[in-house]
């Protein structure tokens, strides 16, 4: 019998196709979000308000992830942005290899920045690197206090936290400080942004904080 | 349930390592799986029933050794244990803290003929 010493990282296919995504953001200074969070929490939302604030100031695309359907691709279609959708079959997430093909469906000399819709899941996306500049995860205040806690990882590699559904406050148990402490304690360098997506309020930081990273990006 | 998918690409490492090593069976294969990855050990082992073949595995077994998630300060270098995600400094409160293990996942070694 022998022992054979690996040593073999599971997930480095993943990380070398999301190295080559990368490389080529770089080279095109495009500024990439990776947006993740459950079903449900508003990530089509949140973009669909974000694409109305942002697409006269700067050229935008997105890449959008699910399961099976186009419905989130029809609903961003409408604002005149390009979009791409990634249908995983069956997949819970999306890896860096399925985005790699659809890179050649954009004009990266063009875009400014390119958001992923990943799939709905708090779990397996965190997992897999896409080449993405900064992830963002999107937590509704209905899912309860306690989903950072279980669900750590995901919020310990985002840099920017979207408390959305906030016009829900008064009829959730939902203790928002108690979240907020509870998010800083996982990821204390962590951006927090309460939002509603359905009022459309509280979006000028986020907006902001978007802006300023496309600038980073584009002078770098 | 992206252990199914983890175990894909474990099993695809496998064949092509004990290919190159001339093995033609598998007794035992050692994973590392740190804390704070998402891999849930029971997940993974069922993942590993269903994808390998007799051929090569016949009756492996896949032992997991789990990695605690521990931390070092990057203001005043020390290093400590982290539970419950806490990812302050105990020692001064800094919120610059790296993550210095509990991100593993990578197969350690196999055992075979
Ligand atoms: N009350 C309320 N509902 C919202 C808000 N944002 C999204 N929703 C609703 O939540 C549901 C899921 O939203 P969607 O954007 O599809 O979530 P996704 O699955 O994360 O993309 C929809 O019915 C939205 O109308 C919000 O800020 N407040
Ligand atoms: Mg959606
Ligand atoms: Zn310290």
């Amino acid at each position: 019998m022998v022992k054979v010493r690996m040593a073999a990282p599971v997930l480095q296919q993943n990380d070398e196709v999301a190295g080559e995504n990368r490389e080529l953001f770089n080279k095109k200074n495009v500024f990439v979000l990776n947006l993740m969070s459950s079903p449900g929490s508003g990530k089509t939302s949140i973009l669909e308000k974000t694409i109305g604030k942002l697409s006269k100031l700067l050229k935008l695309g997105v890449i959008e992830g699910d399961i099976y359907t186009t419905r989130d691709a029809e609903r961003i279609e409408k604002f005149g942005v390009p979009v791409v959708q990634i249908n995983t079959d069956g997949a819970c997430h999306l890896d860096a290899r399925m985005v790699k093909p659809t890179l050649e469906d954009f004009d990266l000399d063009e875009l400014d920045l390119l958001i992923v819709e990943n799939v709905g899941n708090l779990v397996c996306p965190a997992e897999f690197d896409l080449g993405e500049d900064a992830r963002a995860a999107v937590l509704s205040i209905t899912e309860g206090n306690d989903k950072p806690v279980k669900y750590p990882l995901v919020f310990r590699q985002s840099k920017v936290v979207l408390l959305n559904k906030i016009d829900l406050l008064p009829y959730t148990d939902c203790e928002i400080e108690l979240l907020e402490e509870d998010l800083k304690k996982i990821n204390p360098e962590l951006e927090l942004f309460q939002v509603s997506a359905r009022l459309d309020e509280g979006f000028a930081p986020w907006i902001a904080w978007l802006e300023e990273q496309v600038g980073l990006k584009k002078g770098s | 349930m992206h252990e199914m998918s983890l175990m894909l690409g474990i099993v695809d490492l496998l064949r092509k390592n004990a290919a190159e090593n001339n093995i033609g069976k598998i007794s035992k294969v050692m994973l590392v799986v740190g804390d704070m990855t998402m891999a849930v050990p029971d997940a993974l082992q069922f993942a590993f029933d269903s994808f390998r073949d007799e051929e090569l595995f016949g009756d492996a077994v896949l032992e997991i050794q789990k990695k605690p998630v521990s931390g070092e300060c990057k203001d005043c270098h020390q290093n400590f244990g982290i539970d419950d995600f806490n990812f302050l400094c105990p020692f001064c409160s800094s919120p610059h803290v790296r993550v210095a293990s509990g991100r593993e996942l990578y197969i350690d070694y196999y055992e075979g003929d």
